[in-house]
């Protein structure tokens, strides 16, 4: 339903208050459509992933005039700085390769611009709404072609009130049999 | 009683508000609501309606923040509470301004016509889903932030750009002022 246009007028900002709204009501509507919180986690990430999808799309025709990355470590960068810049206003403050996993990477942020705003209920337990950044970054990758299974969790860190958010992502065995063949 | 503060410009306002980040998040995740919409109710009507609900529920709490955030007096007729919603509250929110126009005999529905809407950027309409308002959301804001300062409305789309039309036009119409009323007696 959705295509492109040559729009040149796109970067504008809009308020985060709209945002921070319209994201509230995602949640609450999925809320009366699930019973259970894995559900509703990957109901926002489903609405994520279509985002993901139009955002690689947008950005490759107008950030990279059309180059598409092949290299695993080169879609994880333009994760990290271009799209998060472009969807947050802001490079992700930290991406990280997982020491227990060959295939597993993290992108780390201390607050999540759509966790800002949400309060999870104790009975909800892990319950992030970072799943719908996960989504994202799921659109991304599955559309480059790496595909991966991300997620998102709770990292909390002493000395800071509100614990981390990392994405976790975990690369499918093709993609790393492609990566050790190109080299 | 001392002078109240003349609201500050539409500009201003937008300018102090935070804007963290782009308006494609916006416009893709307002997007992404829709499209989840028509796979869970499949009937554009009931999509509509949802749409609405939503609406209501974020004008409900949008109007308090817009209140806090613009320091605009009272409004002292539906004419200025129209301007104030076309200049100050779209330009807070979306970044656009609407214009008010098709004021009828009694002052009481009006036209809010926008040129440029951020709802919308990237869209098509698909054949199968041509009776889909695709903005409604945006009507159902004004109704739920309206009846929270006690003003019912109906509010209608009139022309669509995605039909076809060349603006977005939505009317407003003033059904009932309601006074306001208070939980408690001041008995003294």
């Amino acid at each position: 339903m959705q295509t492109f246009s040559t729009s040149s007028s796109a970067v504008a900002d809009r308020s985060l208050s709209a945002f921070a709204f319209l994201f509230s009501e995602v949640v609450q509507y999925n809320q009366t459509q699930v019973d259970n919180i894995a559900d509703l986690e990957r109901r926002l990430e489903d609405a994520g992933y279509a985002v993901g999808a139009r955002v690689l799309e947008l950005l490759c025709h107008r950030e990279k005039g059309n180059r598409r990355e092949t290299q695993l470590l080169g879609i994880l960068s333009f994760i990290h700085s271009t799209v998060w810049k472009v969807l947050f206003g802001k490079v992700a403050d930290s991406l990280e390769k997982g020491t227990e996993h060959e295939d597993e990477y993290m992108i780390s942020e201390k607050e999540l611009l759509v966790n800002r705003f949400i309060s999870v209920p104790k009975d909800m337990g892990a319950f992030n709404c970072g799943a719908f950044v996960a989504g994202i970054v799921r659109g991304v990758l599955d559309n480059a072609g790496f595909p991966a299974v991300v997620t998102a969790h709770f990292v909390p860190i002493e000395g800071q009130q509100r614990p981390r958010t990392t994405i976790l992502i975990k690369f499918a065995e093709e993609v790393l049999r492609r990566e050790s063949r190109l080299g | 009683m001392p002078p109240l503060t003349t609201p500050k410009s539409g500009d201003a306002l937008f300018a102090s508000v935070e804007r963290v980040q782009n308006a494609e998040l916006f416009t893709l995740t307002y997007g992404a609501i829709v499209r989840q919409l028509l796979t869970d109710l499949e009937e554009v009507e009931e999509v509509n309606k949802q749409l609405d609900q939503m609406g209501y529920n974020i004008g409900t709490r949008l109007v308090d923040e817009f209140l806090a955030k613009s320091n605009v007096s009272n409004c002292a007729d539906f004419k200025e509470t129209a301007d104030t919603i076309a200049k100050l509250g779209f330009k807070m929110f979306l970044g656009v301004t609407a214009t008010v126009t098709n004021w009828d005999a009694e002052g009481t529905t009006c036209s809010f016509v926008l040129e440029d809407n951020p709802l919308v950027d990237f869209v098509e309409l698909p054949d199968t889903c041509q009776g889909l308002q695709y903005c409604n959301v945006l009507s159902g804001v004004i109704r739920g932030a309206l009846e929270m300062v006690s003003m019912k409305t109906e509010v209608t789309w009139v022309r669509d750009m995605l039909r076809g039309d060349d603006a977005y036009e939505m009317r407003v119409k003033l059904t009932k002022q309601v006074p306001e009323e208070y939980p408690y007696k001041d008995d003294d």
